[in-house]
């Protein structure tokens, strides 16, 4: 049976991620992800699971990839620096095709910038920063119960499309403690990756099925499989010829994009007939919120759109949401980044940038007299 | 066809493979897979459960050619993945192998936190001395004044010793062999394979095409020659003799071995 707690999003990660199945973590120390990787050394080894500290985030994360080819539900934390060191690893994962989940703590950059506080300075890093095509899904909880419910679709989603999936939360949310439900692994959805159906002489490890998704064998099957991290055809042979890559980097796309009704999802709030709407997502979204409280009690139509999933961008969604909308209202913790795909997809609306930064969270007063210039 | 009795641990229709004529990674391959197959025979290693993780390199390139399970990953990273893997299923049997850009250089630093935490793997590092997929650029394990094509006028460096740097972090097993003495290298790898913890087997190798042309070597077997006339086999060496030292020669022979408990055992994964 399941449990309600008062915990922060960053205990309600790890445990979505052991109630999905995680039985390996690999991690290195940062703020303000260090308290995952430390609950997770409590309780994961008790219940099966491993649990290592390796000597930098470079050597986490292939780790992690190592073990998700050895079988296991494998994740790491990180913040923005650590994921710098981990972009490498995480383009091994996407090539390869590697199912884990990797969970980012946005704080304050560039560099070591403000450790122990928060922004949401990071939605591009998450997205773009490994080299050479491919789509990422990103997942993005505004709250602790979110936190733990992503985490358990994050695993779902890294299973299902044999892809890395990010999991984006930011230190303001990490430490925010809220009621969470918390459910047993049986009491919730799980995916696993789909085994091979051809003996081990048939079986092509990187062939894709009707949904663009290869089964997936792992070591000590028999399978005699080769995780190649060259561009590859259906074997996994290195094919350094443009039919070949294309026809990978096409498909990595698209098994993405072309299920991505596996992992976007919305709230909308007050959307219907809204003459404004705003675009909020992680704990900016919180406030955001509010500010949609405060202007509707003054006999404004505004509404909120909440993506659960920054990437695969959900157009179609966005759209149908701002049909009857002026304006539309970009709130970020940051100078500006979603609001490229909104004004990207919105072509013919006026998207206006609302780039509150703000340590902590962006307060509603901030965010709600930045608007108000624009109603 | 079976036409060479190893062909059943490698995936021949992807042969030839890249190593130019004369370069040591095909005989140490051949070693390794010799001593493998003799576990296989006795019965204490089952082939499925074998796994061969390499980086990038021309040594790691390996990892297409055999038939068991294998991952060619990203440059110097093959280590962290294999420990992921060995701790995530204790059942492999997992062997790492890479030339010494990959492993002491870039990967340096996952090497010496693998040795100290006697994580249960078998790391081969085949030395030649030079970065020779990418041409011929300075390596951790260039002697001191050596021409290279990043150190034109000689390199200013010390070369890193390898065997003291694993030895000190508490590896179980470090034995240096050289492609010039492959009976070595099948019974270093016959004893690793029968042990706990970290192992880790030096093999120097002829890089004739990048590294032997490049400093005067007009011929394969030239520098082949040179390589076993500095390579002295010693019984038992100690560390003091483990220097890599191009005018003086090198020692083979079996430097460290302990039976300390390995890092499955350390954390109960046994």
């Amino acid at each position: 049976m399941g449990r309600c707690e008062y915990i922060p999003a960053n205990i309600a990660i790890a445990e979505g991620a052991m109630a999905a199945g995680l039985n390996f973590f690999a991690g290195y120390p940062i703020t303000p992800a260090s308290d995952l990787f430390e609950y997770l050394a409590e309780k994961l080894p008790g219940r099966g699971g491993v649990v290592v500290q390796f000597e930098d985030e470079i050597g986490s994360i292939n780790a992690v990839v190592g073990a998700a080819w050895a079988g296991a539900k494998a994740m790491t934390a990180t913040s923005g620096p650590g994921f710098s060191l981990m972009v490498e690893g995480l383009g091994l994962a996407i090539m390869t095709e590697t199912p884990l989940v990797l969970v980012d703590v946005m704080r304050a950059g560039p560099s070591t910038g403000v450790p122990t506080k928060t922004t949401q300075s990071d939605v591009y890093q998450v997205r773009f920063a490994a080299h050479g095509e491919y789509s990422i899904p990103v997942l993005v909880p505004w709250s602790a119960q979110e936190a733990f419910d992503l985490a358990v679709k994050a695993f779902n989603i890294a299973e299902a499309l044999r892809t890395p999936v990010i999991l984006l939360t930011d230190a303001a949310l990490a430490h925010t403690w809220e009621r969470v439900e918390i459910k047993d692994h049986g009491e919730i959805n799980i995916v696993e990756r789909r085994p091979p159906c051809n003996p081990p002489e048939k079986f092509k490890l990187y062939e894709p099925c009707e949904n663009l998704v290869p089964r997936m064998a792992y070591f000590g099957e028999g399978y005699g499989i080769l995780v190649e991290s060259l561009a590859h055809d259906e074997e996994g042979y290195y094919s350094p010829n443009t039919e070949a890559y294309e026809r990978l980097v096409r498909r990595l796309v698209a098994k993405i994009e072309r299920n991505s009704h596996l992992i976007v999802d919305n709230e909308e709030y007050l959307t219907r007939g809204a003459e404004y709407v705003i675009y909020a997502y992680g704990s900016t979204a919180r406030s955001a919120y509010a500010v949609v409280k405060e202007l509707r009690r003054e006999g404004l139509r505004v509404g909120l759109f909440r993506p659960k999933a920054l990437w695969p961008f959900d157009a179609k969604s966005l759209k149908k949401a701002t049909e009857s909308a002026r304006k539309v209202f970009v709130v970020e913790n940051n100078l500006g980044k979603m609001v490229r795909e909104v004004e990207r997809v919105l072509k013919n609306k006026e998207v206006i940038p609302v780039n509150v930064i703000d340590l902590e969270v962006p307060p509603p007063d901030k965010i709600s007299e930045e608007i108000r210039r624009w109603l | 066809m079976n036409a060479h009795p190893l062909d059943k641990y490698l995936v021949t229709k992807r042969l030839p493979h890249i190593w130019c004529p004369g370069c040591g990674i095909g005989v140490a391959l051949a070693a390794i897979l010799r001593a493998i197959d003799r576990r296989i025979h006795e019965g204490a290693l089952k082939p499925e459960n074998l796994v061969m993780v390499t980086g990038i390199g021309c040594t790691a390139r390996a990892a297409i050619y055999v038939s068991f399970d294998s991952a060619h990953t990203i440059h110097g990273r093959a280590i962290p993945f294999a420990s992921g893997a060995k701790l995530a299923n204790p059942k492999l049997e997992v062997i790492v192998l890479g030339g010494d850009g990959d492993i002491a250089g870039i990967g340096g630093n996952h090497l010496l936190h693998a040795a100290r935490r006697n994580m249960d793997l078998t790391v081969f590092m085949i030395t030649n001395m030079v970065y020779a997929m990418t041409g011929g650029q300075v390596a951790p394990t260039t002697p001191t004044g050596m021409y290279t094509t990043t150190t034109p006028k000689g390199n200013p460096e010390t070369p890193v010793n390898v065997i003291k740097l694993v030895a000190y972090q508490g590896a179980n097993y470090v034995a240096r062999a050289s492609t010039t003495h492959p009976a070595l290298i099948e019974r270093y790898t016959y004893r690793a394979l029968g042990m706990e913890g970290f192992r880790f087997i030096e093999i120097i190798s002829p890089c004739p095409e990048i590294f032997g042309r490049h400093i005067g070597f007009r011929d394969p077997v030239e520098l082949y020659e040179e390589i076993k006339k500095k390579s002295k086999y010693k019984p038992k060496p100690s560390l003091e003799e483990s220097d890599l030292d191009w005018e003086r020669g090198w020692v083979l022979g079996e430097f460290i071995e302990r039976n300390e408990p390995g890092y499955l055992k350390r954390i109960g994964r046994v």
